[in-house]
């Protein structure tokens, strides 16, 4: 369990919103580690948690939430694991490691900067957050980063603001405002949703070379398991309200898929190689409500391996059924 | 993409088939602020309706006797400290120093007077029609002011009642006419647009650059001192209002431009639905909620300035009674040192606000049904 | 940018034509002819009956004997060259003694403006941030007071208040002692006088300031760039400061072109009641004595003076906000 090469390990987190309508469990015990280098996909439908978990790392839940159990163990220069879940959200440490050591690039770029400053401004200040430069030295390196993630013309470009950008040109800004300190992990929030096809793929490209070049750990948040099928090394997936379904190697998911979830979605994508006649088969039923969760396990109301009388009363452990492959499945327990 | 279909559970799915006028009502009723405004509005504009019952005396009649006598509060213990079921006041001793010809009231323990409810006292004409002599409350025999007297010596209480009757009444009639002048302009701006856009547009901003005030006040002089009641109050409601439209018109001109793109107007028109029909059927109903909130709030510019134009003497005119002719005493600041109690029917004037305020402003949340509830 | 103003002032100019013809109406509101009336109170009041080429010649000049809109014309056409017009009650020219008073009406009405924003854009930040806290109720339920309480109410309290203390019945802007002073000490005195009719005309727009300035702040805390800064390691004043602050006090400048026409509006009545020899106690006695050239011309300019404080406000925030600075 000691490695050095291990960057980033999540155990037991739990993050909770506590309203007026009742405690929302948003993230409930999960568990991942994160290698130097290696890419992480956390795949799941909307709203069931992977967002959460990110902001989680970085202790930027949005009010009304907080991490009520588990450790965030980082290790960014191999002198030893931090907790980041006891470092205070307002504090000193959690802001140096922010945009320095974990970057983040969110889902939707236009609403991500802000209106009224240039992307150069707003990249800059990261630069010199983190790093003693000059403002011409930020200003020249800023340049420099535009120019690395193919932003055309980064000289003025740099001086522009994000609604003068198209879609694609302000995703690039913001990986290089990302990329601008060299972090040793990018979690990347959705980044393919919001842009359509072609920049995907731009988007996608990108990523993988400065991830490749600077040796970055990247965790890629997504609903689309085509993008997690072009990056990760390894997958978690996720069922809604933040439960862990099953973790593995992107080969096993794709090949040997475990859990009834999984297969779920891996059969309800198009594929574009099937016949006229080959049917998409989708998931029955619904999501529960978060307020109204059913006994036992989260799935069994939808699920077509549903066994009475277990799946209905416990939940199911979350265990290591096959050498790094774990399920929570009473399929593969007893 | 997954093609996964987000179907809503069952609760969600109640909320997004009620009608629009359900989910209007459950939002408001959640105000409740809004609740307790329209209570207070209604126990306000029922005592206006019925004031010559409500009151125990006539506000005309005049009493040299006690000139700026102050209220007579309600008393449940008397001076031995016996409770007593039936509130009752004390009668007014008035001693005058001969030497500095200053008079003083105190409380003359010696008498009590019980109030009674349903009591018969002063006969009176309901609305000028119904002769009756039947009083909400009062006492036998002598006068009770429970909010003082003036410099007349007549009875504040009822005078701030009568007062309501103008007060209250000028605020809904001004928004009769600033709702037909708001959804006419703004209408016919927002539904043609161009030029006639372009002009009512201009007049709009001229007249909000206009300082209230002073406008209503200049106008108020131009009317004939020789008009009778009636005729001053409608003539003060039209000016009133001629400020206030600007505001409904915009909305509804924003809404109209909005609106008239969409699908369904298009799909209206080539079913061959004529333009009236388009705007009240189709246009109109999709904001009703927004032009009731925004008249709503608009009441309380009215009240405050019909009582600001009474209070400098250019609106209505004594005899006529609103909170602002009464207020029209308290400018006298020696006096008003000495009685502050001239100073009650501003409370009114502020509650009655208030009132509409929280009442408009939950309209106003409710009227935004598809909002995140 | 200066196509923009240029453009701004021209849209300036129908609203400042119908503000005129507004005025005159005002002029030529009541009932008699201004020539008539003027001439009944020179007779009264010098016992002398006018001779008929006096009378005549007065009718040529302010051309009463023809159609409404040439009186109009020559109205407009004085006006251009300055002159508003005679008061016949003080018997000068109507720009003298607008002159006299207007500028104290500006200062005050400038000093309330100030007076609104210092309070309002605290206050509303602090509701936004600390939403749904003691403070943010207390705060709103002060604002919804602000906005229900009539400042001549408020002036009545503050004066009668005034009055117990001092035994002075009217405010004035000076007190007699410093009447020959130096600036300075003139000066400290003025503000002295001046602080409360500020807070009371300033009191109506704070409340709505504030609403306003709540909920911008509100909209902009939830937007994405917010958890943007934030992740990016800024520290929480920055992420406040720099970025949804800046965004939500945008459309505060826009609201200039409301507050404006009410203070001005606050100020007339509240110098009226407080007793401060400002533009309020002139325009009523004007209008009282039917002394309409003088009323209307007041209107008049005062309108004037918002639709400039409008002009102003919208160049500024066009300047501000690069968004509105690049689409035009």
């Amino acid at each position: 369990m000691q490695d050095n090469n291990l960057l980033l390990k999540v155990e037991d987190l739990k993050t909770y919103f506590f309203l007026k309508e009742g405690t929302l469990k948003v993230v409930d015990k999960s568990n991942f580690e994160l290698k130097r280098g290696e890419t992480l996909g956390i795949a799941g439908d909307s709203g069931c948690g992977k967002s959460i978990t990110a902001q989680s790392i970085l202790r930027i839940v949005p009010q009304g939430g907080k991490i009520v159990g588990g450790k965030i163990l980082f290790n960014p220069d191999n002198k030893g694991f931090i907790d980041l879940t006891k470092l205070d959200p307002r504090g000193k440490e959690i802001r140096s490691i922010r945009g320095k050591e974990i970057a983040m690039i969110f889902q939707e770029p236009m609403t991500s900067f802000s209106p009224v400053h240039t992307i150069g401004n707003q990249i800059m200040e990261v630069i010199r957050l983190h790093q003693n430069l000059s403002k011409r030295d930020a200003r020249d390196k800023a340049v420099e980063l535009l120019k690395k993630v193919g932003m055309p013309k980064p000289a003025q470009m740099i001086d522009a603001y994000p609604f003068n950008l198209s879609g694609g040109m302000r995703q690039r800004a913001m990986i290089a405002m990302a990329l601008s300190c060299q972090p040793s992990l990018l979690i990347a929030d959705e980044p393919t949703t919001a842009v359509d096809v072609t920049i995907q793929a731009q988007v996608l490209t990108l990523v993988k070379e400065l991830q490749k070049e600077f040796n970055m750990a990247l965790i890629i948040i997504t609903h689309d398991l085509a993008v997690i099928a072009e990056l990760a090394d390894k997958v978690l997936i996720m069922l809604y309200l933040g439960k862990d379904v099953e973790y593995t190697s992107v080969d096993e998911i794709f090949y040997n898929p475990l859990h009834p979830y999984t297969k779920g979605l891996l059969h309800s994508i198009p594929k574009l190689t099937a016949g006229p006649d080959e049917k998409i088969i989708p998931m029955t039923g619904s999501l529960p409500s978060p307020y109204d969760l059913p006994k036992g396990c989260m799935f069994h109301r939808r699920c077509p391996d549903f066994m009475p009388g277990l799946c209905d009363k416990k939940e199911p452990p979350f265990i290591e059924v096959k050498k790094g492959h774990k399920v929570a499945c009473f399929l593969y327990t007893k | 993409m997954s093609a996964l279909k987000q179907e809503k559970n069952k609760e969600e799915e109640k909320l997004y088939v009620a009608s629009q006028w359900q989910l209007i009502r459950w939002k408001f009723f959640r105000h409740k602020l809004a609740m307790g405004a329209l209570v207070v509005l209604g126990i306000f504009y029922f005592c206006a309706i019925f004031a010559e019952f409500v009151v125990p005396h006539d506000p005309y009649q005049y009493d040299e006797n006690y000139t700026l006598a102050p209220p007579q509060y309600l008393h449940f213990f008397d001076e031995n400290g016996h409770f007593h079921l039936r509130p009752f006041i004390y009668g007014i001793e008035k001693r005058i120093d001969p030497e500095i010809l200053e008079i003083t009231y105190t409380e003359d323990l010696a008498h009590k007077y019980p109030i009674y409810f349903w009591i018969h006292g002063d006969s009176y004409k309901l609305w000028g029609l119904f002769t009756s002599d039947i009083h909400l409350f009062g006492i036998k025999k002598e006068k009770i002011s429970l909010l003082g007297r003036d410099t007349m010596g007549r009875d504040l209480f009822s005078r701030v009642i009568y007062g309501s009757r103008i007060s209250l009444s000028i605020g809904l009639m001004g928004i009769v006419v600033t709702f037909l002048l708001g959804v006419t302009l703004g209408g016919i701006s927002g539904y043609y647009g161009g030029t006639t856009d372009k002009v009512i547009q201009r007049v709009i901003e001229s007249l909000r650059s206009i300082p209230s005030l002073p406008l209503w006040m200049a106008l108020s002089v131009s009317l004939p001192p020789h008009w009778s009641v009636t005729k001053t109050y409608f003539a003060i409601v039209v000016i009133l209002s001629i400020i206030g439209w600007g505001g409904l018109a915009r909305v509804v001109r924003g809404k109209f431009m909005a609106v008239r793109e969409e699908d369904f107007i298009m799909a209206a028109e080539l079913h061959g639905a004529s333009t009236t029909r388009i705007i009240f059927k189709y246009l109109l109903p999709s904001f009703y909620s927004y032009i009731i909130a925004s008249l709503t709030l608009s009441v309380p510019g009215m009240i405050l300035g019909e009582t600001a134009l009474s209070f400098i003497g250019l609106g209505m005119q004594p005899p006529a009674i609103s909170w602002g002719v009464l207020l029209k005493d308290a400018q006298h600041i020696r006096v008003l040192a000495m009685s502050p109690w001239i100073l009650t029917p501003g409370v009114f004037v502020v509650v009655a606000i208030l009132a509409f305020n929280f009442l408009g402003d939950g309209l106003r949340d409710a009227a935004d049904p598809y909002s995140t509830i | 940018m200066l196509i923009f103003i240029i453009r701004r002032i021209i849209l300036m100019v129908p609203t400042i034509i119908i503000i005129s013809i507004i005025s005159f109406i005002i002029i030529q509101a009541p009932p008699g002819d201004y020539v008539t009336a003027y001439i009944a109170r020179v007779q009264a009041s010098t016992n002398q009956l006018l001779k008929q080429e006096a009378i005549e010649a007065l009718r040529a000049r302010y051309g009463v004997d023809q159609p409404v809109y040439v009186q109009y014309f020559k109205w407009v056409w004085r006006i251009l060259h300055g002159d508003l017009g005679m008061s016949m009650q003080w018997n000068q020219p109507v720009s003298t003694l607008i002159a006299e008073r207007v500028p104290w009406s500006i200062l005050l009405a400038s000093l309330a403006l100030v007076f609104v924003y210092a309070v309002s854009i605290p206050i509303g930040m602090l509701s936004a941030t600390h939403q749904y806290s003691i403070r943010d109720y207390i705060f709103t339920f002060i604002g919804f007071i602000g906005l229900a309480l009539p400042n001549f109410l408020l002036a009545l309290v503050f004066l009668w208040l005034y009055f117990v203390y001092t035994g002075n019945a009217a405010l004035g802007l000076f007190s007699p002692e410093f009447q020959n002073a130096t600036w300075l000490p003139k000066l400290v005195d003025l503000l002295k006088h001046l602080w409360m009719p500020i807070i009371i005309i300033g009191t109506a727009g704070t409340a709505g300031t504030i609403r306003v300035m709540r909920a911008n702040l509100l909209d902009e805390l939830q937007k994405p760039y917010v958890m943007m800064a934030r992740a990016k390691g800024l520290s929480e004043r920055k992420v406040l400061y720099k970025y949804p602050f800046r965004i939500a006090i945008n459309p505060i400048i826009s609201t200039i072109g409301w507050i404006l026409p009410a203070l001005i509006s606050g100020e007339v009545l509240v110098s009226l009641v407080l007793g401060i020899p400002t533009i309020g106690p002139l325009f009523l006695n004007s209008l009282l004595m039917q002394d309409m050239y003088l009323a209307g011309s007041i209107v008049f300019i005062l309108s004037l003076l918002t639709v400039i404080g409008t002009l102003i406000s919208d160049i500024l925030l066009a300047w501000v906000d690069p968004r509105i600075r690049e689409s035009i």
